[in-house]
């Protein structure tokens, strides 16, 4: 299985770890990988801002990049939601193009999706030693039917208990954009969903996205809490040894 | 009709920090938001009925016209009276004629959220007519001169203390002046007070939660009974209710009923369903002499030819999306700033008073799809704001320097080697500035996020750059 890695902005920007873990798992479920040097964004940032013209050129390129691998495959399910829900809507006006994106739209998937449910992995070789809870982000959630996967996949990791939280499906308040242009609510979201994590007695915060994990690492950082926070590929490679998100030297 | 542009965010800033709503709005989590979903357990049929309503809906709204016409020639042949009023200035005119009509002082009212949407209080109060709003909820705001911060709860925004408080202030001219402790005590002195109202009143007012095509009826769901006394009580009802109103017949209301309560509050059926068909009858024991219907349009028939937002008129107002709306529960309905706050205020407003005038209020939005995945009428709200949002671009309501910055990393994304040299630039700055600390307290140019939560520092070089030195895992 020839797959294609999709990065994302975020993971390439602030946590190549996340990339690094997602090919480290996707070589263990036996695929080849490949990571096209040519992608930048999916364009999300132009797409939720109204910028149509913008969307359609970005994911046109993003499609003529991935074209040619038999899965495309993404470390969140924002993007991965992008891609495959959001695509084949913006190529709709022109025949030729809506052919392309709905065929790569099908062979678009999460990672913990694409591991359970096309892989069919049901064990990964790792562990971490932690009560970790997980956060659904909102695009694996409700774009993506991304909930049991990475609870699964987690499941097999050795050492780590998987503790709930509160209002797990509700919005860290990140939303792109959103966390800059209304950050006053913004911060009254991410506040919330840091009491959950608290609340709920975990040393360990997950995620598959990593605009929540940083959204929510830097709210928990801001309130001297000490819980660690990775993105869930990381825990799952088992190459969580390095400084959480958020994490320095002074941890 | 205020515009809320201007205000939106310093009115979000303001319910942020007011206690009092903060308290009371937790009080959806555990109210609505729970009841919803145990009522859902126990139904597995919903989303059954779920596209039946939605079928229902679009077939109406397809064929809205035949069926409006259809329902005034029910209305007429039950012996009431339809009258079109193409805006709220309008429907505020022919409410006030019909009044005029019946020699009206006193008005009683049931919820209408077109009856806040044309405002026909300010109206009847200018011509010399006094409005009771006779819903619990409705008749408290009326008393702090408020508007409804909610579509099914109205004064959701009031905590116990102060709907207490304000009994005091308003019932000592009625002898009543007892300490109130409890909910049944305090909805039992809103009874008291109201029960002569009801007598007094000439005209009752009520919206409508449906229209019947088939028998001319007007449908108005409360779990209070208000509606029926409002309805039967005065000589002359009103039914004041929009386009989209419409249903073919009362089969299908069954199916949207049984939609709105669960989705509403949980309940499996309101505890009143009155449907109400013409005036009195010779053998009626009670009820009107006089019905009449306003049928409003007010930007209805434009929406409805808009096929992009089309779908917005399938709503049925239960207020699911408010309630499940992590924005909303934050900020809470006023902030919105008018008459239909939450996701579907965000879509319905820019359409109802102009893209400009309501600019936040699609962009207020993490589009997180909770609305839409809790919308009984599945109603694509995300889609329909990041619509509005395609507007504003088009239209260059998206302020310049936010319109810049967006276009300077568009044109970045299409060009990967300038992208990932200043990425990796970017990022490189930003390890330097972090030092050994793996996260900013604050950040130049990034006080939007800093302000109240640290940004984690970039880990290392960029995922791109390493990979393509030949790091492997």
């Amino acid at each position: 299985m020839r797959v294609g890695l999709f990065v994302t902005c975020l993971v390439d920007a602030f946590r190549p770890n996340v990339g690094f873990s997602a090919v480290a798992l996707l070589e263990q479920a036996g695929c080849t990988v490949a990571v096209p040097a040519g992608q930048t964004c999916c364009g999300q940032p132009a797409y939720n801002s109204g910028d149509r013209e913008d969307a359609r050129r970005i994911a046109r390129q993003v499609i003529e990049l991935f074209e040619e691998f038999d899965y495309v495959v993404a470390p969140s399910g924002s993007c991965a939601g992008m891609l495959k829900r959001h695509y084949p809507e913006l190529c709709a006006h022109d025949p030729a193009w809506r052919v392309r994106a709905e065929r790569f739209a099908s062979r678009v998937h999460e990672l913990s999706e694409f591991l359970t449910d096309v892989v069919g992995l049901r064990e990964v070789d790792a562990s971490y030693a932690g009560r970790c809870t997980y956060h659904d982000s909102c695009s694996s959630l409700r774009e993506m039917d991304v909930r049991a996967q990475p609870r699964a996949l987690l499941g097999s990791v050795q050492g780590l208990e998987l503790q709930e939280m509160a209002d797990t499906e509700v919005c860290c308040g990140f939303g792109g954009t959103f966390c800059v242009k209304y950050p006053e609510i913004s911060v009254r979201m991410v506040s919330d969903k840091a009491a959950a994590v608290t609340a709920s007695g975990a040393d360990t915060l997950l995620a598959g996205d990593m605009g929540c994990l940083l959204n929510i690492a830097g709210r928990l950082k801001r309130e001297g809490s000490a819980v660690r926070v990775y993105h869930v590929a990381e825990v799952l490679a088992g190459r969580a040894d390095v400084p959480g998100i958020g994490e320095g030297d002074d941890a | 009709m205020s515009a809320p542009r201007p205000q939106f965010k310093a009115q979000a800033g303001r319910a942020l920090r007011d206690a009092q709503l903060q308290h009371a709005l937790t009080h959806i989590r555990s109210g609505f938001v729970e009841n919803r979903r145990k009522a859902l357990e126990v139904l597995p049929e919903f989303e059954v009925l779920r596209r039946a309503g939605k079928a229902i809906k679009d077939h109406t709204l397809a064929n809205l016209d035949l069926y409006l016409e259809r329902f005034e020639r029910e209305v007429q042949a039950s012996g009431g009276q339809v009258h079109w009023a193409g805006d709220a200035a309008e429907a505020r005119e022919i409410v006030l004629r019909l009044c005029a009509e019946a020699g009206a002082r006193t008005v009683t009212k049931g919820k209408s959220m077109i009856g806040e949407e044309i405002a026909i209080n300010a109206a009847l109060e200018a011509a010399g007519i006094e409005p009771v709003e006779t819903d619990l909820g409705e008749y408290i705001i009326q008393l702090a001169g408020e508007t409804p911060s909610h579509i099914i709860a109205p004064a959701l925004h009031k905590t116990r203390a102060q709907i207490v408080a304000l009994f005091r202030k308003h019932h000592a001219q009625y002898g009543l002046s007892q300490a109130l402790e409890s909910v049944p005590e305090i909805v039992d002195e809103a009874r008291q007070v109201l029960r002569d109202r009801y007598f007094q009143a000439d005209v009752g007012i009520t919206g409508a939660n449906f229209l019947i095509a088939e028998t001319g009826s007007a449908v108005v769901v409360t779990n209070e009974g208000n509606g029926d006394l409002t309805a039967t009580l005065p000589k002359t009802h009103i039914v004041l209710a929009s386009l989209e109103k419409v249903v073919p017949t009362r089969e299908d209301v069954n199916v949207l009923l049984r939609l709105l309560a669960r989705s509403a509050t949980g309940q499996a059926f309101t505890a009143y369903t009155s449907f109400f068909t013409g005036p009195r009858r010779t053998d009626d024991l009670d009820g009107p002499d006089r019905f009449h219907v306003v049928l409003v349009d007010n930007g209805r028939s434009v929406i409805a030819g808009d096929s992009d937002f089309h779908e917005v008129l399938r709503c049925i107002r239960c207020g699911a999306c408010m309630n499940h709306c992590p924005v909303y529960n934050a900020i809470g309905g006023h902030a919105y700033g008018w008459v239909y706050p939450g996701p579907i205020g965000a879509v319905l407003t820019p359409l109802l008073i102009g893209e400009e005038q309501a600019a936040d209020l699609p962009n207020a939005s993490t589009l997180c799809g909770r609305c839409e995945a809790v919308c009984p009428m599945s109603i694509p709200l995300p889609g329909l704001l990041r619509k509005h949002r395609e507007r504003q671009y088009a239209e260059r309501i998206v302020p310049p320097r936010q319109r810049l910055a967006l276009r300077a990393w568009a044109w970045l994304a299409q060009r990967p080697a300038f992208y990932h040299l200043s990425t990796r630039a970017g990022m490189r700055l930003l390890r330097l500035l972090a030092r050994r600390h793996g996260r900013f307290h604050r950040l130049p140019l990034a006080g939007g996020w800093t302000a109240n939560r640290d940004l984690p520092a970039p880990q290392g070089e960029t995922f791109l750059a390493a990979w393509k030195r030949g790091e492997r895992p």
